[in-house]
């Protein structure tokens, strides 16, 4: 047994209102720079859809992620080490910047520069890789906001697989969800193993993967590796960049920029403890729908003495383990079994997990029926198909899912018992595998969502490694920041360029 | 696998293998993390938000680095809510996020812009003349006036320094008070709560100089004039709390998520509590996500699936069930007891005013205000009794304003709901059914537009004689066809009749399931009567944006005071849009108005203004036969709608600007020398026909608007309806108008001169204050680069939470930009300088309408009368406005700018019908701010900062100062009879600083101005004072009103609610096939609700955002519809009628109902917008296609809640029920080509 603890993610999609706060407040912290103006660390699809980069889940096209092989072993789906290598200078996997969109802003000096016109002024958009004028623009980072789009082309969703979709196109029957999507900092992380350079390593005493700046050499073999295509290239400094997990707020025992800002208050944050020896086999287990509980068996019951024992003798700090005892993560996956890993079926087995929406009823059940399930409505006569959201998140199976979203109706139809009829009616908890102190603790952590138990984050402990009296003297000082559009020879992400300048006006 | 920190390996292996191999742990430099680690640091975390209009009102962290403003997160930090309920935090939004992107942007206005051609012909002048003459001479010369005025839009941007521009601006405005009057200068700005100082900086100016003010909030047609009609409130509603403590939801056609966003969470959480969810909306909108049931009526028939609502909770817990708690309610706290007349028309019986005590001989002992204090039957003694709490206890007596179960006699009263117990008599009496004819789209129905239905009816001995008497709420139950054993015609046996306003009637009309309208009806009411009142209704101004915008809200008004849910936490009527709810107002008004040096102010309501200034009446295609009711009383209704307005500004109902086409300066000047008193010899100049008022002939130049001023606002991009129109002949530029005044469809005016060319470019100055390039800014003469919201202090409040917060200076302002209160500030100290060369202490004659909420609301207890018309003498603040004169000292505007003058104490300060004592107030704020050392205000308190000016506010207010709370719930006390202390108690004390809410936000006091309280134990909900506190509301019976009885109310067919088609705006089928580029043109009803990605206008052009989406205008319509067009995802499409034409890209949807476009409001035509096919101009905006309507009813005054009110009651302007011709375009042609001449 080899433990280790990762600070890990949970997304509630049933409170998440696609407002995509979480996409600009991170942006502006980290990606709000040349090279990176396309670069989404965190973004938000609307599903049914493709989303960004077009078509990301379709593995056949992008052989990301993991494959099992005859004898069991997990390689790259992008090929073996040698293939990956040929490979560096022709990567037939990588996608164009048309498949995520071509970055651009506008005139905006115009409105106030413009001489006297035959029209009131408009500014175009102007393309920032090319400087050219662009007649209309194609793709974003979150194109098909609120199913924008024919349903033809959206529903080439990866997700609709093995569901009957067409009636899915339909007025009546339309629905909708989101997809907040960030880096998944997997424990077994294809991105590391696609790295022909060595650059990308996954941090031990937080589970959070980064690109180290300094050795990437821009052969971008993680960018199709990576399954969730959460790693950008940087076309300015020819270097790849991905969600760093906000270390620099993590280490001080805060959320990340887009947890905190999450005003849906649907993410959650704690630490989970795991037996890193048991990674490989939890990835390749053969049936692709039992990598959920495979990769559950791998995380570790803080509140088991042995366990704690253990940990500390890894070298995890007490505080750690206290904040383990608390995590929501460990609740929501673990206790409650209402989250789950996005696209299992990758094998990089994800720390980034989601609980799946609930969601009107269909309008083919009669009005009556939305209260049969003591008052609530029965979760197959909920719109989104349980096979769409299992595609998602379990690899197909629908029992989890189906299960998931039983508990949560039964804390609603308890709640309404309670707070309506003043009745507490154990027998609904107990009809979905629980008790109602459990129920009441869910509805604690995911209704009431105090700020403190969306966000236990134990602090990093560098003391214990490093001279802390020298760093704090030296914190800070760098001397690498970029001054009047030139940068030093340290800067890691390189300088900005110019972008090329057309005339405004059309040719008079 | 992972690297290992290099410098953990002090005791630990170099590198190492686990999971069988599979990982390895490395030991290399990690060093490199450092580079991350300090793009996050900052120098400094600022607390500030958003001015915008969105009632999001979030607190926010602003980083500083370097000097440079770097970004934005939410402030975690409010006052926790309870422990039962959730958190604030983390508010905030998109929007909010993406906003420091402007600061340093390319769109950031960083200098003050003038019109090259304006300015050129400025300093020519000026080199030989001082600064009025300057000006004179300019805009004098038509050539050189036009030079300007028609290149408006067109580019042509040069930059100047504030020293010349103020000088230009003080130069316009002195000329024009001195030639046309004060009132010829007008602004807009709107929403103060979102920034209360700088909103107060422009209309302490205008103010002080005498230029109107124009309202904003009936003007974007977000005010529901139902709610004034319901509760003689503006708008008060709960706070986005609350919606946590409702059990049963129904959101109707507001989308929570995307337009409140920072409260969308209560809504999505409280659902685990267990409480279900509606979501009404015809298009899957983000709320549906969260409904348990979806139901989507076809857009703009609400009030059909309301009625059938109300039909079936009315039939099953009033009439086959009678559930006590709702008919308790209903008798305590609506005026459902209340006796009506009936009167005989064309044979038939209809309902005419609510009966009064004058009514009997001997007015049943009431002496004062007899004509205002309805009637119901009391069950204990079988008499008719005057209750407690009526419009006339509220004026001229005190202590029986009060919601008691008394009358005026000090009985004790049970009211009486119903007179089927009280007599035998039935009789049919007849209701108006307007939905026999349907425009468009829409669906009529076999029905006779005249519907009887049988009613108890009483016989009383009057002073008139015998009279035929009814409940109102016998009289509310037959309007719904409730079946109650009567029998006779048009009543439902069962659900399933096809008889108006039956559940099997509605699905005819809006589409939805009967069996869904049941349920839905049913789980609503016994939700509520399990909860006494916690159904609660989240209703999106969409529905009020339809010309018959009062149906959809009573409609579902209606079912809130059925169900007694309005009063209680959980339950109510929650509509946000628009006004903010600037919480410390009391505090406020002084300072936004210049209370402080003159009263009364000069304010105007923007809709009639701009109907007439933008010439749209001209275009005017509604008539009123469309409109008036078939049981209309007899009378001269036959005219168009401006005349109507105007007759309304002559009653004293509406306020005017101008006011008189004479300057008001020049006409107190001559009443001054002649020693006559204004009030006796204005009526008699007007009788006379030597004075006449602006409104009847806005065309002409002496009753044109010539300056104005725009700041905080945005109307040519946001909210100018009508905007092709604007730009005609408001602003004089350019403009797509497709049709033309000389259709046969428009009726002509018989009030209004008609001037066969109509005027272009009424404005001679047109000034904006932005930090952006706004479409209002690509239009005016001078662009004056306002602070933004991260460089200048002030505060914020809303309707959605509790909290006061600041705006503060993170950086000070960026380039030469100013704050509002330094810009304005800078225009009063040049205008002092220059106005004497024409300006001294001058009087200034000001016109007011009949105000709600004061005395003289109790104006025309009856049939309005027009003096015009010989029907009643012309008596100022009676049967027409109000009349005062106003000293105006010029040359002190700006030291009175700078300090408070004397008036508060001499007059007090208050609201709402209340007033107070300030002396301890201003003592304090001048120990406080400092005082002024010389000059004719050497000693008054100093408010030269806008911290300064912040602190006047929270000191003068009860909101953040409880020792006038406590004041302010005495003074009430003395009108009510009854004891509210006790909601001030413990809070005397506790007073709220500048720098108190910089450090946090705090929660305010509650006042008599809210109808809510806040308190530890219940969320801040609508009309608590007024069930729990048995205040009255402030409406004629003093109960919610559920009958409007007023004359024009009953002409117009809107006495009970009833369903209404959308209006016919006959602005398509001349344009249908006649402009013809070869692509197909389908016919789209057209809906601008508000967008995901801007506040309005702000936002739409940020880059952020716009990469977030489509970069640019969209417009989204069905798939069904686009495959009828040969339209595909992402086409640019045009979108076009006789108002105008608009181009965008296609957004081609599913969630959209067929037969719909939906253009999210405010997307400007500043970016990615391509040339029109139709107008070859610039693409217009979402308001090119459209037209406002006004409507008779919102102007009706003198009538206690239905008396005007800035922001408050007046004409809205509506324009939803508009369609367009969509079509594919062609050719895609930028019009970019300079213009030499």
């Amino acid at each position: 047994m080899k433990i280790r603890a990762q600070i890990g993610m949970v997304l509630n999609l049933d409170k998440c209102i696609g407002c995509h706060t979480c996409s600009i407040t991170c942006k502006n912290v980290w990606t709000n720079r040349e090279g990176v103006e396309y670069a989404w660390f965190n973004n938000v699809e609307s599903k049914p859809g493709i989303g960004y980069p077009k078509d990301w889940e379709n593995q056949e096209r992008w052989n990301g992620g993991w494959v099992r092989k005859k004898n069991g072993k997990l390689q790259p789906r992008a090929g073996s080490k040698w293939r990956l290598l040929a490979n560096i200078f022709a990567n037939p996997d990588l996608p164009e910047i048309d498949d995520f969109y071509e970055p651009y802003t506008f005139e905006y000096e115009w409105l106030q520069k413009a001489p006297e016109l035959q029209a009131q002024p408009s500014a175009k958009p102007r393309s920032l890789v090319t400087g050219e004028a662009l007649t209309k623009i194609e793709w974003s980072g979150n194109w098909e906001d609120d199913l924008s789009g024919e349903f033809s082309k959206r529903s080439r969703d990866y997700n609709f697989s093995g569901v009957e979709k067409e009636i899915y196109g339909q007025f009546e029957q339309t629905f909708l969800m989101y997809l907040p999507r960030l880096c998944e900092h997997c424990l077994n992380p294809s991105c590391v193993a696609s790295c022909p350079s060595g650059a990308i390593y996954k941090r031990e005493e937080d589970g959070i993967v980064l690109i180290d700046q300094d050795k990437c050499r821009g052969w971008r073999m993680c960018v199709s590796g990576c399954p969730y295509k959460k790693i950008y290239y940087n076309w300015s400094t020819g270097k790849s960049e991905k969600c760093i997990f906000c270390y620099p707020r993590i280490e001080a025992g805060m959320p990340t920029v887009c947890s905190e800002t999450c005003v849906g208050r649907i993410r959650y944050l704690g630490v989970l403890l795991y037996d890193a020896d048991k990674i490989e086999a939890a990835a390749s287990v053969e049936n692709e729908k039992d990598l959920y509980q495979a990769q559950r068996n791998i995380f570790l019951d803080p509140h088991d003495p042995e366990v704690q024992k253990r940990a500390l003798r890894a070298g995890i700090p007490q505080a750690w383990l206290d904040a383990a005892k608390k995590s929501p993560v460990y609740k929501m996956a673990m206790e409650w079994e209402v989250a789950f890993p996005l696209h299992p079926e990758y094998r990089t087995l994800p720390m980034v997990w989601y609980i799946p929406p609930l969601s009107p009823i269909q309008s083919a059940a009669e009005a009556g029926k939305m209260a049969v399930n003591n008052g609530m409505p029965d979760v197959r006569s909920l719109r989104i198909p349980l096979r769409y959201l299992a595609n998602l998140l379990t690899a197909g199976d629908e029992t989890p899912v189906a299960r998931a979203l039983e508990r949560m109706l039964a804390m609603r139809a308890y709640m309404r018992g309670k707070t309506v009829d003043g009745v507490s009616d154990e027998k609904i908890p107990q009809n979905v595998g629980l008790n109602s102190a459990t129920i009441e603790e869910m509805y604690r952590y995911m209704a009431l969502a105090a700020y403190e138990d969306r966000y236990v984050i134990p602090t990093n402990h560098r003391e214990f490694d490093e001279n802390a009296y020298q760093l704090r003297g030296t914190a800070g000082f760098a001397f690498t920041e970029p001054r009047n559009g030139k940068s030093k020879d340290r800067d890691v992400f390189g300088g900005p360029k110019k972008m090329p300048r057309k005339p405004y006006t059309d040719a008079s | 696998m992972s690297h290992f920190l290099d410098r953990l390996t002090f005791f630990r292996q170099h590198s190492e293998k686990f999971s069988e191999g599979h990982g390895i742990a490395t030991d290399e430099s990690r060093d490199w993390e450092d580079t991350y680690r300090k793009r996050w640091a900052a120098d400094k975390i600022v607390r500030s938000t958003h001015g915008v209009n969105c009632t999001g009102s979030c607190s926010w962290k602003i980083y500083v680095k370097g000097g440079i403003v770097t970004w934005e997160t939410q402030q975690t930090d409010y006052p926790r809510t309870r422990p039962d309920l959730p958190n604030h935090e983390p508010r905030g939004c998109p929007r909010g996020a993406s906003y420091s992107w402007y600061l340093y942007s390319g769109t950031r206005v960083k200098y003050p812009l003038v019109r090259a051609r304006l300015i050129k012909a400025w300093r020519a002048a000026r080199a030989n003349a001082s600064p009025v003459a300057a000006w004179r001479s300019i805009v004098e010369q038509p050539d050189t006036r036009d030079s300007w005025v028609s290149r408006r839009g067109r580019g042509g941007f040069v930059r100047v320094g504030w020293e010349e521009i103020t000088e230009v601006i003080a130069a316009a405005n002195a000329y024009t008070i001195d030639k046309y009057g004060p009132d010829r200068v007008a602004g807009f700005s709107p929403i103060p709560a979102m920034s209360m100082v700088s909103y107060a900086a422009g209309g302490r100016y205008l103010s002080l100089i005498g230029g109107a003010l124009l309202s904003f909030y009936d003007w974007y047609c977000d005010l529901p004039p139902s709610s004034p009609q319901t509760w003689g409130e503006q708008t008060d509603v709960p706070e986005s709390a609350d919606w946590y403590n409702s059990s049963y939801l129904l959101v109707w056609g507001s989308n929570i998520p995307q337009t409140r966003s920072p409260d969308a969470h209560f809504y999505s959480e409280v659902r685990y509590k267990g409480t279900k969810s509606v979501v009404v909306s015809p298009d899957f909108s983000e709320a549906c996500k969260f409904a348990d049931l979806w139901l989507h009526p076809k857009q703009g028939t609400d009030a059909a699936l309301a009625l059938a609502m109300g039909h079936v909770i009315l039939s099953e817990f009033y009439v086959k069930r009678q559930v006590p708690y709702f008919i308790d309610y209903a008798r305590r706290y609506t005026d459902l007891p209340f006796l009506v007349k009936l009167v005989e028309r064309d044979g038939r019986l209809v309902p005419d005013r609510l009966l009064r005590a004058a009514d009997f001989s001997d007015a049943l002992g009431e002496s004062n205000n007899p004509d205002w204090k309805p009637v119901a039957y009391d069950e204990i003694s079988g008499e008719i009794v005057c209750p407690n709490g009526t419009a006339g206890f509220r004026w001229g007596q005190e202590g029986k304003w009060n919601l008691e179960e008394k009358d005026g006699q000090g009985r004790e009263t049970r009211l009486m709901l119903s007179l089927v117990e009280q007599t035998d008599a039935r009789e049919d009496v007849a209701f108006p059914y307007f939905g026999a004819d349907a425009p468009e789209t829409f669906t009529a129905t076999a029905h006779d537009t005249i519907l009887n239905r049988s009613v108890p009816v009483a016989t009383l001995d009057l002073k008139d004689g015998p009279c035929r008497v009814a409940s109102t709420f016998d009289l509310f139950l037959a309007n719904y066809g409730v079946e109650r054993g009567f029998g006779g015609e048009n009543t439902a046996q069962s659900f399933d009749d096809d008889v108006p306003f039956t559940p099997a009637w509605a699905e005819v009309v809006c589409g939805v399931k009967r069996d869904d309208i049941i349920h839905v009806a049913r789980e609503f009411a016994s939700n509520a009567e399990k909860t006494e009142g916690r159904s609660m209704v989240i209703l999106g101004a969409g529905l009020n944006h339809w010309y018959h915008m009062d149906m959809n809200y009573r409609g579902i008004i209606a079912l809130l005071v059925m169900c007694g849910c309005c009063g209680k936490s959980g339950g109510g009527w929650a509509h946000y849009v628009g006004q903010e709810k600037l919480r410390p107002q009391t505090g406020w008004l002084p300072l936004a108005f210049g209370l402080d040096w003159t009263r009364p102010p000069r304010h105007m309501n923007g809709t009639s203004f701009f109907y007439a200034h933008t010439d749209q009446w001209r275009y005017e295609s509604l008539k009123v036969s469309d409109i008036l009711s078939p049981l209309a009383p007899e009378g001269d209704w036959d005219h168009a709608m401006i005349d109507y307005n105007v007759r309304a500004e002559r009653m004293g109902w509406l306020p005017s600007a101008p006011q008189l086409q004479t300057n008001p300066l020049q006409l107190a000047k001559q009443l001054k020398e002649a020693g006559a008193d204004p009030r006796a010899a204005i009526p008699d100049k007007l009788k006379s026909g030597e004075l006449s008022f602006s409104c009847e002939d806005p065309d002409h130049p002496q009753n044109w608007p010539r300056n104005m001023f725009f700041w905080r606002s945005n109307v040519l991009g946001a909210s100018g309806k009508g905007h092709e129109y604007f730009l005609k002949h408001f602003v004089g530029s350019q403009h797509g108008v497709v049709g033309t005044e000389e259709s046969n469809e428009v009726k002509r005016p018989t009030e209004v001169a008609w001037h066969d060319k109509a005027p272009a470019g009424k404005l001679d100055l047109m000034v904006n204050l932005d930090f952006r390039m706004s479409t209002t800014s690509l239009y005016c003469d001078i662009v004056l680069p306002t602070a933004t919201w991260y460089e200048k202090h002030d505060l914020n409040t809303s309707d959605m939470h509790p909290f006061i917060h600041p705006l503060t200076a993170a950086v000070d302002p960026v380039w030469e930009c100013r704050s509002d209160w330094d810009i304005f500030k800078s225009i009063a100290k040049k205008f002092s300088e220059v106005c004497p060369e024409v300006l001294g202490v001058e009087q200034d004659l000001v016109l007011t309408p009949i105000q709600h909420d004061t005395p003289a609301e109790i104006a025309q207890p009856y049939q309005p009368q027009d003096w015009k018309k010989g029907e009643c003498e012309p008596v100022p603040g009676r049967t027409m406005p109000d009349i005062a004169v106003v000293e105006r000292n010029y040359p002190a505007t700006y030291e009175r700018f700078v300090s408070i003058g004397p008036m508060l104490e001499s007059k007090g300060n208050g609201g709402k019908g209340l007033n107070w004592n300030t002396d301890s107030e201003i003592a304090n704020l001048a120990s406080l701010n400092g005082t002024v050392t010389t000059g004719e205000c050497a000693g008054r308190p100093k408010i030269e900062t806008d911290i300064e000016a912040c602190e006047a506010i929270l000191m003068l207010a009860p909101e953040t100062n409880g020792e006038v709370a406590v004041k302010s719930w005495q003074a009430l006390a003395k009108a009510t009879g009854r004891d509210h202390l006790h909601l001030a108690e413990g809070k005397e004390e506790e007073k709220i600083r500048f720098r108190d809410v910089v450090s946090q936000p705090r929660k305010i006091i509650s006042s008599p101005i809210w109808s809510g309280i806040e308190s530890e134990h219940v969320s801040y909900t609508s009309n608590w004072t007024n069930v729990h506190e048995l205040i009255p509301w402030r409406t004629l019976t003093g109960r919610q009103h559920l009958f409007q009885d007023h004359q024009w109310m009953l002409a117009f067919g809107e006495g009970f609610v009833t369903w209404r088609p959308p209006i016919d705006t006959r602005s398509v089928k001349q344009v249908l096939g006649k402009i013809p580029n070869g692509n197909p043109e389908i016919q789209l009803n057209i809906l601008t609700p508000h967008q995901k990605w801007g506040i309005h206008s702000t936002y739409t052009e940020n880059l952020i955002l716009l990469s977030l989406n489509r970069g640019g205008p969209v417009v989204w319509i069905s798939e069904v519809d686009a495959k009828q067009a040969g339209i595909e995802d992402n086409d640019w499409i045009e979108a076009f009628n006789i108002n105008g034409a608009l181009t965008a890209r296609a957004i081609v949807s599913q969630r959209v109902m067929a037969g719909t476009a939906i253009m999210y409001h405010a997307q400007e035509k500043i970016v990615n917008t391509v040339g029109s096919e139709i107008t070859n101009q610039r693409g217009g905006i979402h308001n090119s296609v459209t037209r406002i309507n006004v409507k008779p009813t919102h102007m009706i005054g003198g009538y206690c809640q239905l008396a005007y009110g800035f922001n408050y009651y007046g004409t809205v302007g509506a324009n939803r029920d508009q369609f367009v011709v969509v079509r594919k375009m062609n050719e895609i042609n930028w019009f970019d080509k300079e213009v030499h001449s």
